[in-house]
């Protein structure tokens, strides 16, 4: 059973909000992507699945990697909401001696690896659940990742070494949005049969729908019941979730919003909310 | 430098718990004492030096100090962008083993040579890049950096006996260490290079002209104070190492020269060419590339020669494979002493 979060609960609307208003503020994109993971950072940040900075040594806290390095904004996001990125310093993103660029960098506080490059990401979250493993350390290690690093060579070395030395520590969250910077993930390279992929590797795989808290949630907090595997949870999700005119559009992969769209985007959420 | 490695390694784990060590599927009959020892610790992690140097980030920032194991090639080039994005931006205490620099690996061929590693971490800003000379210098550099908060990466050769004469095992991060003094030459040596230049500055010296060996293991941080203060004391310098020769010890001599605007001549001895093509043994490789003992004779008789000339330092950088003629093996050698003149006292004078 894991401590309580000390943080505020962070909710999905909330996160996406604060990343509309700042790739507004800073005129970027990526908002596709981290829209894409709201829900799932929610989960991941809220109550009892969050003890990073909860106050245990630097062996028994939580540990977070954030493979997709490029939905920053998102992670972000829900430490200002957490209250550990104060507004003054969110309002620097993507400025001119911002700490907070479009990936994130190891320092900040519950920012515990760099990432950008992506099937990276992997690899750093078993050696840190490894390292949990060594020290007898309670802690658990859950690494997001999107669809597209499953194209690197690299996450395949992670997962085989995961399996082998029976990281059950580790918990591998899939943004399975069917898109990457240039296409669908079918059309680029073809991902399937995922399921059986994975299963093959030796990893216990759940499936979920990345937009559903509850199911994701109970997920979560069953796979780490297994101490000896690896866990991967494919959460299918929507690119650009909770903005229509985003909703699965390649180009929001990159694109800024103009102040139009921004006004559309905003009141969309408003009103679902 | 191998057996010196694992010993140094298993002396240093019984007293620090954080000591991991890792390797990608190599070091048989070398590795086998940790693993004997300390088999928690051991991890044989597969051929997959990506993921290697990704664990070994993971288990940095979770405490531990882990050793990551390969052939250069393989530790330095094949994860390169683990290593900067991991240890180097992150600043962890990872260290990158790499095993054989230059030849050491012929007849294995191109694949296995490692002649770039050198020169492409030494760009990485915070990482310590150490080519240690002989296995008791190999033993003084980790001991040295064991405890250092970034990470080093750790050109060491396979040989496991030779011992460079006057090195005395010293060592130190930023410095040089000088082996060998004379007033009319001056070598500077990455790592096991040094010892052919010994060889050459011997044979030299039965020639009447006496030679000061330099060794650096430091390529970074370089030891610039040292080189300034050996620099220009010279008007000639021949740098050699079993590396390109764009990127590594030469580059980092010419960058100091033109920094501190000394007046020293520069003859840069490394693989100007391709290493594809003709295989042979380690010997073979390094002197179809120029390095043997007595083509760097050669070239430091040439050199003097040219300095002691009106037009000293005016003339052309002699290119690879033009070695001029070849002195005679078997002529008699003058007993060479080991000079004492023309060094300066701020550098680490033999003991």
């Amino acid at each position: 059973m894991e401590a309580p979060s000390p943080f505020p609960r962070v909710t999905p609307t909330a996160i996406r909000r604060n990343v509309l208003e700042q790739a507004k503020r800073a005129n970027v994109g990526h908002i596709g992507s981290a829209l894409s993971v709201a829900d799932i950072m929610a989960v991941l940040f809220s109550g009892r699945l969050d003890r990073a900075g909860s106050g245990a040594g630097p062996g028994a806290r939580d540990r977070f990697v954030l493979s997709k390095g490029h939905a920053a904004l998102a992670l972000y996001a829900a430490l200002h909401l957490q209250g550990r990125i104060d507004k003054a310093v969110l309002d620097t993103y993507c400025g001119n001696g911002s700490h907070l660029g479009v990936h994130p960098e190891k320092g900040l506080p519950g920012i515990d690896f760099s990432t950008g490059s992506l099937g990276q990401g992997l690899s750093m979250g078993a050696g840190a659940a490894l390292a949990m493993k060594l020290k007898g350390a309670p802690g658990r290690v859950r690494v997001l990742m999107s669809d597209a690093e499953l194209n690197e060579g690299s996450t395949w070395e992670a997962a085989m070494f995961a399996a082998h030395r029976k990281l059950g520590n580790l918990d591998l969250i899939l943004d399975l949005n069917g898109q990457q910077a240039l296409g669908h993930t079918r059309d680029v390279l073809d991902l399937d049969p995922l399921r059986p992929r994975w299963e093959a590797f030796g990893w216990d795989v759940r499936e979920a729908d990345g937009h559903d808290a509850v199911s994701m949630q109970r997920h979560l907090e069953s796979m780490a019941e297994d101490p000896h595997q690896p866990s991967i949870l494919i959460a299918r999700t929507v690119c650009g979730k909770g903005v229509s005119f985003m909703e699965s559009q390649v180009k929001w992969h990159y694109w800024p919003m103009s102040d139009a769209q921004y006004a559309e985007a905003l009141a969309e959420l408003e009103r679902a909310a | 430098m191998r057996k010196a490695l694992i010993r140094t390694l298993v002396e240093l784990a019984e007293r620090d718990p954080r000591v991991l060590f890792l390797t990608a599927d190599l070091g048989y009959t070398v590795v086998e004492p940790f693993a004997d020892r300390f088999p928690d610790r051991f991890f044989n992690v597969g051929v997959a030096e990506q993921n290697m140097l990704g664990l070994a980030t993971g288990l940095a920032e979770g405490g531990f100090i882990p050793y990551v194991y390969s052939i250069a090639t393989f530790s330095a080039l094949r994860p390169y962008e683990f290593i900067r994005n991991g240890p180097v931006l992150q600043k962890l205490p990872v260290r990158i083993i790499g095993v054989g620099g230059g030849f050491e690996y012929a007849p294995a061929g191109p694949t296995h040579y490692a002649l770039e590693d050198v020169g492409v971490l030494r760009m990485l800003p915070g990482l310590h890049v150490i080519a240690p000379a002989d296995f008791r210098q190999c033993r003084s550099a980790l001991l040295s950096l064991h405890d250092a908060p970034g990470p080093a990466y750790f050109r060491l050769g396979k040989d496991d006996a030779c011992e460079l004469p006057g090195l005395e095992g010293r060592f130190e991060p930023g410095r040089a260490q000088v082996v060998r003094q004379g007033k009319d030459m001056l070598f500077i040596a990455m790592g096991p290079s040094a010892v052919p230049c010994v060889k050459a500055a011997e044979s030299l010296a039965a020639l009447g002209i006496e030679s000061t060996v330099m060794v650096v293991a430091s390529m970074s941080p370089p030891p610039v104070a040292d080189l300034v203060s050996m620099l220009s004391g010279f008007p000639a310098a021949i740098t050699v190492e079993a590396h390109y020769a764009v990127g590594g010890l030469g580059s980092l001599v010419c960058e100091t020269v033109a920094e501190h605007n000394l007046n020293c001549k520069i003859t840069r001895r490394g693989v100007t060419g391709s290493p594809a093509g003709l295989q042979g043994d380690q010997d073979f490789m390094n002197r179809l590339h120029g390095l043997s003992a007595e083509q760097l004779a050669e070239t430091a008789l040439k050199i003097h020669g040219e300095s002691r000339s009106p037009r000293a330092g005016t003339g052309p950088w002699a290119p690879a494979g033009d070695w001029g003629p070849v002195p005679d093996p078997q002529a008699p050698r003058k007993e060479s002493g080991r000079a004492r003149s023309g060094a300066s006292g701020a550098l680490q004078n033999p003991p």
